[in-house]
């Protein structure tokens, strides 16, 4: 039971991690129809950018955290004016396939200055561990949770109410029709980067504070894939039940065999594709000719 | 009449199939063969060496270039294939004892199977979600190669031995300059049986469901058959150069064979231009040779920008991604592209266009 209580701690923090990097993936295709296999590696440069202004400059820690959201949004909204712009209304394999060379940049570029020996960050996260139903916990993961329930429901807010939230939906809804509405479609375009390199900045920070700050945090970009065709790719409640179904999964499967949480994720991906391709939230794509 | 000084046109179906054109094309087969018949006396084992991995890597991007240049079906899980071609091939030759010649063509036969079946989420799926599921195929083989002990007899690699072709041992001193002619050898005929597929039914109601598939289907191409048919003619080729590279290599490893050169065969086919044979060829000398370039180049400037040197590995992999980033943003068509515009261009002078 206790183990049961500590693989489903575990579970969720990871999906809560995986949830709000699905949700810069949902964003940007929502927005902008854009498949983003660069979102590890966007999670990676965001922690770095964070360890940047905290560790190496020095800054308290709540001006880091604003110099990193900063930097990372100047970074997602360059990306789009410079790589993704000229290719709208390319084939999907172009579109795959640029975001596949920016990661390799990325991460290369983060080798070059950091070098690839994981680093030292100072813990952010509470250290202590807490007692849940019997079993002991590390509260970190408890307080990436919270985080991250705290930043998925400001971003759901953000969608429901605000001017621009409803401007993005617009957008993704129709972009003929927003045009015409006066909504301006490269704005909303940059936007949607700017918030997806922001919610990859968090994880990546979460994710670097419950396990180490090296080039692994990359990798975590492929289990992505899972998170957001489970939840449907064009949904962002979708994402978080996403995000904990598939933490959950994977870690009661490495509960039960140590190394089967590597492939769990994508046995439930291969389920989901071949019963529910469009997921578990997302719209149906149907097909005109 | 083939050819014009205007471009290529093309007055019957019988004079569009065949495969050269113009007189140039046939003046360059003759060079190219002549080329490839000379080189291994003109370059030092070292780049000889480094042409047998292009060799191999041009038949595998030819293969994938066929399912995903020329059906349209995006895969990422071209390393996953390449496992399944080395393993079969390494395990036939080390276990069953089988001559080297069947267990590749067994390899060959086996990875078409492999690929047939995680084909059949493309019966459902198109484009992006096809391209996801392609990622699962190839954790999932990665993921079965790694942990199932049997396969390497718990040692989490495979030992092959150095070549044996009937009975005759390669001898270690002229092994890159044997291994060349086998692999030049395979490379031509895999050129050579792919570029005439595109002269084949199969091979148009390939190009026909890339083009749209709802149209394709309508004037009478079973999307099934060809879908699957795509997979299986595709990963065939794959699983060949997956059994070279064990043969050659006298190791298979699954490090080997993880979903980063499952991305390094597309971007081969990309920088080489998508839907061309010969452009996969070229793309797969592109990616080849870029690391080994690059390090000459370091090691030259090693007084000048001792950087470039001490940070080799990590300019290797940014230059990799930037060749991909500026091949789709300024000739999204690649190599093959850029060779048609010099052609068009000397044809055309002293006119532009």
């Amino acid at each position: 039971m206790s183990q049961f209580v500590q693989l489903t701690v575990y579970g969720l923090a990871n999906g809560a991690v995986l949830a709000l990097a699905a949700l810069g993936f949902v964003l940007i295709y929502k927005a902008t129809s854009v498949i983003n296999f660069a979102q590890g590696e966007l999670l990676l440069v965001g922690a770095y950018l964070f360890y940047t202004a905290f560790v190496l400059l020095r800054l308290p820690f709540a001006v880091a955290v604003l110099v990193g959201v900063a930097a990372a949004a100047v970074l997602g909204v360059g990306i789009e004016r410079v790589i993704l712009r000229p290719l709208i209304g390319e084939d999907p394999i172009a579109v795959i396939m640029v975001t596949i060379g920016l990661a390799a940049v990325l991460k290369a570029v983060v080798t070059m200055f950091f070098g690839t020996t994981p680093r030292e960050m100072p813990k952010v996260l509470p250290a202590g561990t807490a007692t849940v139903a019997g079993a002991t916990v590390p509260l970190d993961r408890l307080v990436a949770v919270a985080v991250a329930v705290v930043v998925l429901a400001a971003f759901t807010v953000f969608f429901r109410w605000s001017r621009h939230g409803v401007a993005m939906r617009a957008v993704a809804d129709d972009q003929q029709a927003a045009l015409v509405q006066g909504i301006s479609v490269r704005r909303i375009f940059a936007l949607a980067w700017a918030f997806a390199a922001v919610s990859a900045l968090i994880a990546g920070l979460l994710l670097a504070d419950i396990a180490e700050l090296s080039q692994n945090l990359g990798t975590f970009g492929l289990v992505v894939f899972p998170v957001v065709i489970l939840g449907g790719l064009d949904s962002v409640p979708g994402t978080i039940i996403g995000g904990a179904v598939i933490g959950l999964v994977s870690q009661y499967a490495e509960g039960m065999s140590a190394g089967a949480s590597q492939v769990a994720p994508y046995v439930v991906l291969v389920l989901i594709l071949l019963l529910r391709p469009y997921g578990l939230f997302g719209q149906p794509r149907i097909e005109r000719v | 009449m083939a050819a014009t000084a205007a471009g290529v046109f093309h007055t019957s179906y019988a004079s569009e199939l065949r495969l050269r054109h113009t007189s140039a094309e046939r003046l360059r087969l003759v060079l190219v063969v002549a080329g490839l018949l000379t080189l291994p006396w003109l370059v030092n084992p070292y780049w000889l060496g480094i042409v047998n991995t292009i060799g191999i890597a041009a038949i595998g991007a030819v293969g994938l270039n066929i399912l995903v240049g020329f059906t349209g079906q995006i895969s990422l899980g071209q390393g996953g294939f390449l496992a399944v071609g080395a393993f079969t091939s390494g395990l036939l030759v080390q276990r069953a004892g089988l001559p080297v010649p069947l267990a590749m063509a067994a390899a060959v036969l086996v990875t078409a199977a492999v690929g047939a079946f995680f084909g059949l989420p493309a019966l459902r799926l198109k484009g992006l979600y096809l391209a996801i599921a392609t990622i699962a195929s190839q954790e999932i083989i990665i993921f079965v190669v790694r942990r199932w002990g049997w396969l390497t007899g718990g040692q989490g690699f495979l030992d092959v031995d150095r070549l044996t072709l009937f009975g005759w041992r390669v001898p270690r001193t002229s092994f890159e300059f044997v291994w060349y002619w086998i692999i030049a050898g395979l490379a031509v005929l895999a050129v050579v049986t792919a570029r005439n597929l595109f002269r084949t039914a199969l091979g148009r109601s390939f190009m026909a469901v890339r083009d749209h598939d709802i149209a394709a289907s309508a004037i009478g191409v079973d999307l099934t058959r060809t879908k699957l048919m795509a997979f299986a003619v595709s990963s065939g080729y794959v699983g060949l150069a997956g059994a070279l590279t064990a043969h050659y290599t006298q190791t298979v490893t699954w490090e080997r064979f993880t979903i980063d050169v499952s991305i390094q065969y597309l971007a081969m086919i990309i920088v080489g231009g998508l839907g061309s044979v010969a452009g996969a060829v070229y793309g797969a000398a592109f990616i080849m040779l870029l690391p080994p370039l690059l390090a000459e180049l370091a090691d030259a400037l090693r007084t000048r920008v001792p950087l470039l040197a001490d940070q080799l590995p990590a300019v290797q992999a940014a230059a990799f991604g930037l060749v991909i980033v500026l091949f789709l943003l300024f000739e999204p068509r690649g190599l093959d592209r850029i060779w048609r515009r010099v052609k068009d261009y000397v044809r055309f002078w002293p006119f532009r266009y």
